[in-house]
């Protein structure tokens, strides 16, 4: 394939991976900004979100598009009420200190894996797409002098996964209008701001963190619903979610909402791109030195301010 | 405080000849899990010098034990060289990668600390793989049963093999109590409570942090290098990020920041999968709501709870 | 020490086809012909136990519950015909969690807390490599059903066997002329970016090369990734063969993306099963393999010319002429693999009767036994085909087969002779002490 189409549908893969990143990312962002805890079992959130949209759709058989579209909205419900369960039994009484956190979390991650492996199985499973056409793509040349359109071999993308950018940013907006517009999204902000001084003025700091937290896994739940026509549902496919959002997270500075969604486009782009231009491993490779190698020289993240 | 200092060496050299001993009287499959143990443990008391000592939690080690594990094992298959020979060689290569990475993430602290360590350990383990034609990729290599001895010491024999996890285990230990009673270790532990003010009383923290981390790496190697001589395999999933995750929960369950935490950690996870692993298929649940559970209700880990509830001189 | 030199071909030659067909029993003769006879009143009727290393959790487990429910079967039915020597056979199960390092200790449970009499099973090639040390150290009998070319290539030692299932080397060599006569001598390879993609690699490039064609590219994918397209534009425009491998979990995401990618346009392609075990040809998306090529260790669908063979082999694992499981349709089993599980467990039974095995005190002879086997013939016990052991190299070969879909089933085109799959010695495995 030439360069150009290339570039183009590497962009395109790198926008679907962008944009079910940022909105796992944002979920660890929101939880780590707010209540500044590292939830390590994030991932199983994104995983648990996967499997049971291919519960719901199955049970309810019918249509695909039907069964999608309940599992969009009753999946991430569901995956949130377990987080505020979690967060009440566990979370909340170890006081969210941050190692035990990450001990606890990572005890969860195990449940939460083992569970559905017990339950749901070792398979992978696919859901169904409500919709799914090859949009073939043209690409621009020039013929004697003149521009013409083509249609490169292989340049394409489907409607699906067109659709998941488009929902996804859609998600994002209805977010962030959430944290700055309503009485919820003061509250969210006024607890992430000083706990105490919160707790001072009859904020039910409990009860907000009990929601921030389900509100991130429901979030990650959501992306992997969206996800999970195009892979598949697994028991341990929560592992790469959890890595990359964690690395959205930090080079998105630490919790801030803009930064976390630049840096989910730059590194689903940048995952996409780079895959042109070196061998897929060394490729892996390189992304990865060069994201430890930004937090290394710029460790308050790239787009966060240096808070001293 | 010297009587103190008494007891604690009563303590350690009592374990020492307890496990030393030990391995006259265990039933053979135990003996060999005990001296697996002692290596891993040796690994986890490596990486409570840095977390639980000096508090920097690393989600890269598993990026050391692998340089001891390919140091060694690609000088035996690549090179040629001898068992001893390649022992230092990962032990020395460990250090090397400890070093330099400790330098490049050293700059960051805290949950960056954490991701930039696991970004490095990743690359790594992809490392392994893209030259997989020296490292067999994900399926690793066998070092071949005629290179495991050292000066006539077959290292596949089980009481050679315990003999030799023994001798790992206790220059660990010696090596972790002589750091804790030192000077050098004090100026660690002032790092963890209060960074700041170590810094005020006129202490390089970085030049501190750094020897912490070299010393860390230098424990994970040896103990990479002597699996892979001792157990005759090396392979890409001990850099994987679970060999990473490992050590945490090991010194975390034991006490972190007690120098036998450690071991009571390895040993406590190695018998809580291999038991339970006899009832249910999914003994990873048993372990998930057992670290839920000490989160709980022992935060301090076994050995820390211990010495909270009643030994408080130990070290 | 990466490759070993080329010996000729000797022990896999056909020449003590007669002297040990007796050892190579079908089920229903084992009824007829009681050896534990020999041993009236065997000391014991303790069981027989066997070790059995199950990837029942970690990547691997999806193949292991079916390897788990192969083995259960075929041990059920040589219980039924009278055991080993007149001994039960008990399997003693053990979760490796796909680990090396645990099935390591396993393979230690085994021999030194379950006194076990041999360890068996295991799947996944980095967990026979890191357990296979521990097998030879402890001298316990460990027979594997990997596919992988660790046994052959001599890396392991003389406890370590391979009796039932065929190994890479031999079944990706054996596809070059099928291809290169029917799909076309231009090829492109997508394939993992580890050890065993690149035993596809160097294998089968080899082996087209020496079939007048060429690998015009040569693309590894990374093991971690979950999205493919972004690869696909390397595919050269002049390919006209896809040969394609993969495994792990986002197996399906790579096949379907690919035929996306392609659309209506793509080239001949030709995969190995492995890309697709499990899952059913059925599932959405995958329309587009209709009329595309597979390599299947044992066919999935059952033939029209299906042997007898294959069908008692069906009924008592449980799996329906779909390969899947008789009560759950959407239950696709790895029928290209477990077979293996199923004649490992033959030879042993075999293995042990012709060496009179007692005990563990005898597990050098059990070695020795199977080292002397050959012919395997078509049987109930060999439901897959025909094999010939090689006693040096520790690795059985046989038949490959190869199928096209058709309407959503998988219907064979080509079976291949065994000689098709022989390659020169490696390694010879007896020379080691016992």
């Amino acid at each position: 394939m030439d360069f150009g189409p290339y570039l183009m549908l590497a962009t395109l893969e790198g926008a679907v991976t962008a944009a079910v990143l940022a909105l796992t990312a944002s979920g660890l962002a929101l939880v780590f900004g707010v209540m500044r805890v590292v939830n390590v079992a994030h991932g199983e959130f994104f995983m648990l979100g996967a499997v049971l949209a291919w519960w719901v759709t199955n049970m309810l058989g019918g249509s695909a598009a039907f069964g999608f579209a309940v599992a969009l909205i009753v999946v991430p419900v569901l995956v949130g009420f377990l987080a505020v369960v979690t967060d009440m039994t566990v979370l909340k009484r170890i006081n969210y200190d941050p190692e035990r956190t990450i001990v606890a979390t990572i005890g969860i991650l195990y449940i939460f894996q083992q569970v559905t492996l017990m339950t749901y199985g070792p398979d992978a499973r696919p859901v169904v797409p409500p919709f799914n056409t090859r949009l073939a793509l043209p690409w621009i040349e020039f013929v004697d002098g003149e521009i013409s359109l083509y249609w490169p071999w292989g340049l394409s993308i489907t409607s699906y996964k067109l659709a998941v950018i488009g929902a996804a940013a859609l998600v994002l907006v209805g977010l962030w209008v959430l944290m700055t517009r309503s009485k919820l999204g003061l509250l969210m902000r006024a607890t992430e701001q000083d706990r105490d001084m919160a707790l001072a003025f009859g904020i039910p700091v409990e009860r907000v963190y009990a929601l921030v937290f389900g509100l991130g896994a429901a979030m990650a739940a959501l992306a992997a619903v969206l996800i999970v026509p195009i892979q598949q549902a697994h028991y341990l496919m929560g592992h790469d979610p959890l890595l990359l959002s964690f690395i959205v997270v930090i080079i998105g500075g630490l919790g801030s909402f803009p930064g976390t969604i630049l840096a989910a486009l730059l590194i689903g782009l940048s995952d996409g791109v780079i895959s042109v231009f070196f061998s897929p491993t060394l490729a892996k490779i390189l992304a990865t030195l060069l994201v430890a190698l930004v937090l290394v020289f710029r460790p308050q993240g790239l787009f966060g301010a240096r808070d001293t | 405080m010297t009587a103190d200092m008494r007891k604690s060496l009563l303590l350690h050299g009592g374990v020492l000849l307890g496990l030393l001993a030990l391995q006259y009287v265990l039933p053979a499959y135990h003996h060999g899990n005990l001296a697996r143990v002692m290596v891993l443990a040796s690994y986890a008391m490596g990486y409570n010098l840095l977390f639980g000592y000096t508090g920097l939690l690393s989600l890269g080690h598993a990026l050391f034990f692998a340089a001891g594990l390919y140091g060694t094992g690609l000088a035996i298959s690549q090179f040629g060289v001898s068992a001893g020979v390649a022992l230092a060689v990962g032990v020395l290569f460990g250090t090397l990668v400890g070093i330099v990475i400790g330098a490049l993430a050293l700059r960051t602290e805290g949950v960056a600390f954490m991701i930039v360590t696991l970004m490095f350990a990743q690359a790594g383990y992809l490392t392994i793989l893209y030259f997989g034609q020296y490292t067999r990729g994900d399926e690793g290599f066998v070092i071949a049963l005629a290179d495991r001895n050292i000066s006539g010491w077959d290292l596949s024999d089980p009481s050679v093999r315990y003999f030799a996890a023994f001798i790992v285990f206790s220059a660990a230990l010696l090596m972790c109590l002589t750091v804790v009673k030192s000077r050098f270790g004090k100026v660690l532990i002032a790092i963890r409570e209060n960074e700041e003010r170590a810094r005020m009383l006129g202490y390089n923290v970085d030049r501190f942090k750094l020897a912490a981390i070299g010393l860390s790496a230098s424990l994970a190697a040896l103990s990479g290098a002597a699996y892979g001589v001792l157990f005759g395999y090396v392979g890409a999933s001990f850099a994987s990020v679970q060999y990473s995750i490992l050590p945490l929960l090991w010194v975390l369950l034991g006490g972190a920041g007690t120098v036998l935490g450690p071991l009571v950690g390895t040993l406590f996870m190695f018998y809580l999968i291999d038991l339970s692993s006899g009832i249910t298929t999914a003994y990873m649940l048993i372990a998930g709501v057992v670290l839920v559970f000490l989160t709980l209700f022992a935060p301090q880990g076994l050995m820390g709870e211990l010495r909270r509830r009643a030994i408080r001189w130990l070290p | 020490m990466t490759k070993s030199k080329a010996v000729p071909v000797t022990g896999t030659q056909p020449t003590r086809r007669d002297a040990l067909k007796t050892l190579a029993l079908g089920g229903g003769a084992a009824a007829a012909m009681p050896l534990w006879a020999r041993y009236a009143g065997a000391q014991t009727s303790e069981p027989i136990k066997v070790g059995f290393q199950v990837h029942r959790t970690g990547i691997g487990a999806a193949y292991g519950r079916w390897y788990d429910r192969t083995t259960s079967a075929a041990a059920a039915l040589i219980n039924e015909q009278g055991g080993i020597n007149g001994r039960p056979l008990k399997i003693v199960a053990e979760d490796d969690g796909t680990d090396p390092k645990r099935g390591a200790e396993v393979v230690e449970k085994f021999a030194t807390q379950h006194n076990c009499d041999i360890g068996f099973g295991t799947l996944f090639s980095h967990v026979v490599i890191g357990s296979a040390p521990r097998a030879g150290e402890l001298k316990l009998p460990y027979f594997v059903v990997s596919e992988g070319h660790h046994v052959a290539s001599g890396m392991l030692n003389r406890y370590t066997l391979q009796p039932g299932i065929t190994d890479v080397k031999s079944q990706v060599q054996a596809m070059a002329p099928f291809v290169a006569d029917n799909l076309g001598k231009k090829v492109t390879m997508i394939f993992p970016d580890f050890a065993f993609g690149h035993d596809h690699r160097d294998y089968f490039t080899a082996a087209i090369e020496a079939q007048g064609g060429e690998v015009l590219e040569h693309i590894a994918i990374p093991p971690t990734e979950t999205s493919f397209t972004k690869y696909f534009p390397k595919i050269p425009r002049d390919t006209e063969v896809i040969y394609h491998v993969m495994v792990g979990p986002a197996v399906l995401t790579f096949v379907k993306e690919l035929g996306e990618f392609f659309g209506p346009q793509r080239p001949e392609m030709f995969g190995f099963i492995d890309s697709l075990e499990a899952v059913d040809i059925g599932s959405p998306g995958l329309e587009f393999l209709d009329g595309t090529y597979f390599w299947e260790g044992n066919p999935r669908y059952a033939q029209e010319d299906q042997s007898e063979y294959d069908a008692f082999f069906r009924e008592r694992v449980g799996v329906d002429a779909n390969g899947a499981s008789v009560s759950d349709p959407k239950d696709v089993s790895t029928y290209a693999h477990m077979f293996g599980c199923w004649e490992t467990l033959h030879v042993v039974k075999a293995g042990m009767e012709s060496a009179g095995y007692r005990g563990p005190q005898d597990r050098a002879a059990l070695i020795e036994a199977v080292e002397a086997m050959t012919d395997m013939p078509h049987s109930n016990a060999h439901p897959q085909g025909a094999k010939i052991f090689n006693g040096k190299t520790h690795q059985v070969f046989g038949h490959q087969y190869i199928t096209k879909v058709v309407d959503g089933k998988l219907l064979l085109v080509h079976t291949t002779s065994i000689e098709d799959t022989f390659y020169p010695d490696e390694a010879d495995y007896t020379t080691q002490a016992l």
